[in-house]
Order: structure tokens, then sequence, then C-alpha cells
């Protein structure tokens, strides 16, 4: 965790990538100097890494998200300056992809040259309790869609086993022991567990890795 | 792994949608109800069931005609423009008395309008849409599990009465992810002798059509299905009641607009205003009786919409104007905060608001 400059966050969509990445970013650059976080979602106009704007400022993270997010502009849109992904060296990388392989498209042009430089985490969010990767088949062929067309190897799992709101901290747990079944098929490491800071009690701490997840706030509807 | 599973609405609604029996799907990509298209397109096939995307959204409901006049379950969602695009294929397949699901992800509108949700298509569902005398059945959910229940029994009604259900969504029921359980029970199987099945052992021929060359024939068909729509105004209309024991001022609100309201209502009560809501859950039958009840117990009425103010008139006539009737909302893609509401219902409460 924190230890390399590139961190490209995929997976099957609504497995809270964005959730992830964004405190994933804050995490970092409580450590590191000049976090930048690139969101690459062509897919979703919706659940925006926008939405964290003002946490991801007060933490000193620079955002480079397209400016048509969150907006009635329903195109598939980067920012110009998702480029200095790879192309500032000096600066860490958090990259949030839209979901599925479909997602994964936006990487691709990107993907040479991580893999040139060699100092990145590629790594896919697991989320057991959304339908299409409750079983490890499922999982498996959702990791093989990105990896076919983000054409990056993932290097490990994130378990962020969730039912939302209802999330408890058994779920956590559960979710752990499907990663890890996930985790010996694979080979990947499991890098780490997400799980949102309220529900962490003393099962969670026993888990060694740990990301603490303060969720994005959309709306008092939700 | 678990017995809840965390779903979006969208794709929630399309696997209620399999489980309800739909083996067909017909539709045509459109912000936000694209996942709906995505996941029936990757399910179908594995199920042995038929997903189209149609060339436009006239042809995939025109599509949904011919497999409904065949006797199967089938479905096609769209949001608003799309929804205007297929009403003529809805008027049809009301005309011709048959069962179908047509899910609408609302938009904002009119026109093109925007990608952000909006409940300004309630004329559409409620008061035509297409041409001639008829009524959808209508159906809003307020939560991602509702998103499943009213899908699975908008199909079981529509079977039941012979005619389309419309799921009456919007953006953010669309979009946003909650844990469900898909344990949804048994499919109700009915009788469809009027099913182009082929001739088989029946004696003639089975016809489905709008057509009539006679205006006493047609009069009779219009006067017949009305007949039905009676029962349905009797026996189908579902509602929920919030906090209205005890409440002065009533809100009226459906789909996203409840989940909003239902926070204003808890603010609100801590600032010592009494209120509660009546929250229909089908808008078509429309909780009438509910409604001229509570005009009998409450001072006043809000009816809180994510549009201009398309279901308020409903509730007047549905308590004869015997108590005021105020209205709140906002359109054209804006959500309101539930604080918005509380400083309506303040403006009620001292007097200083005008009455719809």
């Amino acid at each position: 965790m924190f230890d390399k400059r590139v961190t490209v966050f995929m997976g099957h969509y609504g497995s809270g990538k964005t959730f992830v990445a964004v405190n994933y970013a804050v995490e970092l650059a409580k450590r590191k100097k000049n976090v930048s976080i690139y969101d690459l979602d062509i897919v979703n106009p919706y659940f925006r890494t926008v939405d964290a704007n003002k946490t991801l400022e007060k933490y000193g993270v620079e955002l480079v998200v397209s400016p048509f997010a969150e907006t009635n502009v329903d195109i598939p849109a980067m920012n110009a300056k998702s480029y200095k992904m790879v192309d500032d060296k000096l600066r860490y990388a958090v990259a949030d992809i839209g979901g599925d392989d479909r997602g994964a498209l936006a990487l691709g042009r990107f993907s040479d040259k991580i893999k040139e430089e060699n100092n990145y985490d590629a790594l896919f969010v697991l989320n057991p309790f959304r339908p299409e990767t409750r079983t490890i088949e499922g999982a498996l062929e959702i990791k093989e869609e990105i990896e076919r067309t983000g054409k990056l190897p993932f290097t490990g799992i994130v378990n962020n086993a969730n039912l939302g709101k209802e999330t408890t901290s058994l779920d956590v747990v559960k979710g752990l022991e499907f990663a890890k079944k996930f985790s010996t098929i694979t080979g990947l490491p499991i890098k780490f567990t997400a799980v949102r800071r309220d529900i962490i009690d003393e099962k969670i701490q026993e888990i060694k890795q740990i990301l603490p997840i303060d969720p994005i706030k959309y709306g008092d509807w939700l | 792994m678990a017995e809840k599973v965390l779903m979006k609405g969208n794709e929630a609604l399309a696997e209620a949608a399999i489980m309800a029996g739909c083996k067909y799907y017909f539709g045509y990509p459109i912000t936000p109800q694209t996942e709906v298209a995505a996941y029936m397109a990757k399910r179908m096939p594995k199920i042995g069931g038929t997903f189209l995307q149609a060339e436009s959204e006239v042809a995939a409901i025109n599509m949904v005609l011919g497999v409904a006049a065949c006797g199967k379950r089938v479905m096609t969602s769209s949001s608003s423009p799309g929804i205007s695009l297929k009403s003529e294929g809805i008027s049809y397949l009301a005309g011709c008395e048959l069962p179908a699901l047509i899910v609408n992800v609302q938009r904002g509108g009119p026109g093109l309008g925007g990608i952000q949700p909006s409940q300004s298509d309630y004329f559409q569902a409620l008061k035509g849409g297409g041409h001639g005398d008829y009524k959808l059945i209508v159906l809003a959910p307020a939560s991602i599990q509702e998103m499943v229940d009213l899908t699975f029994k908008g199909f079981d009604l529509a079977d039941k009465y012979r005619m389309p259900a419309m799921l009456l969504a919007d953006g953010t029921m669309g979009q946003m992810m909650e844990p469900v359980s898909l344990e949804l029970g048994e499919v109700k199987e009915y009788d469809k002798p009027w099913a182009t099945t082929g001739r088989d052992t029946h004696e003639g021929r089975n016809v489905v059509n709008s057509l009539s060359l006679s205006p006493a024939q047609l009069e009779e068909w219009n006067l017949n299905r009305y007949e039905r729509y009676k029962i349905v105004e009797r026996d189908e209309v579902m509602y929920e009641e919030f906090m209205m024991e005890d409440a002065d001022i009533c809100i009226v609100a459906f789909g996203i607009a409840a989940r909003i309201a239902k926070n204003a209502i808890m603010n609100a009560r801590k600032r010592g205003i009494k209120v509660g809501m009546l929250r229909p859950i089908t808008l078509y039958p429309f909780p009438k009786e509910a409604l001229k009840k509570a005009a009998s117990k409450v001072k006043s009425f809000l009816s809180v919409e994510l549009n201009m103010g398309q279901m308020v008139d409903d509730v007047k006539l549905a308590i004869n104007c015997s108590k005021p009737v105020y209205f709140y909302g906002r359109t054209g893609g804006v959500l309101m905060t539930p604080d918005e509401v509380v400083g309506k219902l303040e403006e009620i409460e001292k007097g200083d608001a005008k009455e719809w």
C-alpha cells in the first residue's frame, strides 16, 4: 500500500472503485506529497470523483476529471491533463477507471507507458455482494475481460465486500474469505481490505491491511 | 454468497423482470436507463431469452406488441424522450388489450432536456401520452427493493387485467445502489386464450388488433375496457402512510421526492411541525379514497414533486378541494433538499404560503 507511483483501480461496475480510489488518494496524500487522482470513467456520468472534490481539495489531492462529469453532457470524454498520469513522473497518480471492460477501454492508451515505467499497481476491486461477481467464475470472467481491454495485467486485489449502508463487519470478513479464494486461483495478492470507517471493530482490526472508507456524500435522499 | 445483493436500480429491475418470466426485451439505449439494456444483453442469452437492440424506440415498442400478442411476457425500457417515441405503440398496446411492462427512468425535459433525474413525465404516464381512451397501470418505486418488487408486480397486473403497465422510475432510482432481496415468490401464470399462437384446437382465428370498422364496436371495446379499469381502481391501489397518526399537514409525494420528503418530515418534526406523508405507490390507480380519508383529519396538503406541479391537481380532485393544497417542486433535473421542503412547511404553518 502507498508504495507505487501509479495505482489503478478497476473492476466490475458498482464494485465501489470510486469510493476506494478517492479514499486511497486521501490516505496517500496524508503520507506523500504531489498526489493526483485521475477520473477516467467514460461509461457513467453519475456518482463521480467530482462529488468528493471538497474532500480531495482539503487534503491537497489534485483532481483531473472531465469537465462534463455530473452535467447534462453525456459523452465519454476525458480531461486532456490525463496524460500527466504517465508523463509527470514526479507526481503520484491514482486512477479511477470506469466499470467492466467498457470502462477499461479508457486505460488502454496509457497501459504501455505504465508497464514501461513499471512502478504501478493495477488493483481489481472486488465486491462479492454484487450479483455478477458473487461466484469465482463470474469474478474471473470480468477480470479477464478488463485485462483484455485495458491491456494492463492486474497486480493485486482489493476486498471491498459491502452491502451499502447495511454492511456489517461480518460481511467484510466473509468477503475476505472469498477474496482469498480468488487470490489462490488468480495468484494475485490481496493488497488491502476497504471498509467503511464506522463499522470497523475487533473483527476488522484483525485484518492486516485496511483502508478506512469515508463514504462520499451524494444527497440526503440516499 | 449472501441472501441480499447490492444492485443498481436499473440492473435490479432487469433481474426482477427475468425472474417474473420475461424472456423478451427490446430497447434502445438512452441515459439514465442504459444499464437495463446492458444487463439484458448479458443475461438474456444465458437463459435462452431474446435481447434485441432495435433500430429505434418506435421499432422496439412494436416488437413488444408482437411478442405480447403471442402471449409472452415482454418488456421495454427507456427514458423520457424515448417514451415519447414509444407513445404511439403504447396506445396500440392498450387498444389491442395487451399486457407488457414499459419502464421509464425519467430525466429532465421537455425536449432533449437533460440526463439528471426528474418526475416530469407524470402527465405523460397518467393523462395520455398516446392517443385514445386508455389507462396504464403506473407504479412508482421509491427504493431499489421496490424497483424489484414493483417490476415483478407490474408483469402480474398487466397479465391479470390485459393492459400495459408502466414502472415510472427516475434517474436516481435507476442509478443508485442498495441491497435487495431477490426472493420474489411464485410467478402466477394466466390463461391467454386470445394469444396468437396458432390455430391449435380452438375454433376460429385469434386476431389481435386495435382497428375497428364500426364506431359502435369501438365504443363497446372502450366501455368494456373501462369496466375493467373500475376493478383495477377498486382492487389494486397501493400507498404508504408515514407518520400520519397525528399529522396536521399531509405531504403527498412519490418515488424519489417521497424519499426526500421523509427526511424533511423527520427534520420538521424536530421543529414541532406535525407533518406526515401519504405516498402513492400506484399512481394509477391513484389512492383517492386514502387521500379523502386523510382530508378529514389533516389541515392541509403539500404535494412535493420533481416537476412544475403535475400530480397536485389529482390531489385536489381526490379531496374535492376540501382542504388547502400547496405545492413544492424543483425541475430540470435539480433535486430538492429536505431543508427546502421544511422551509415550505414552515411557510404553510405561518400562513404565508400561497395555495396551488
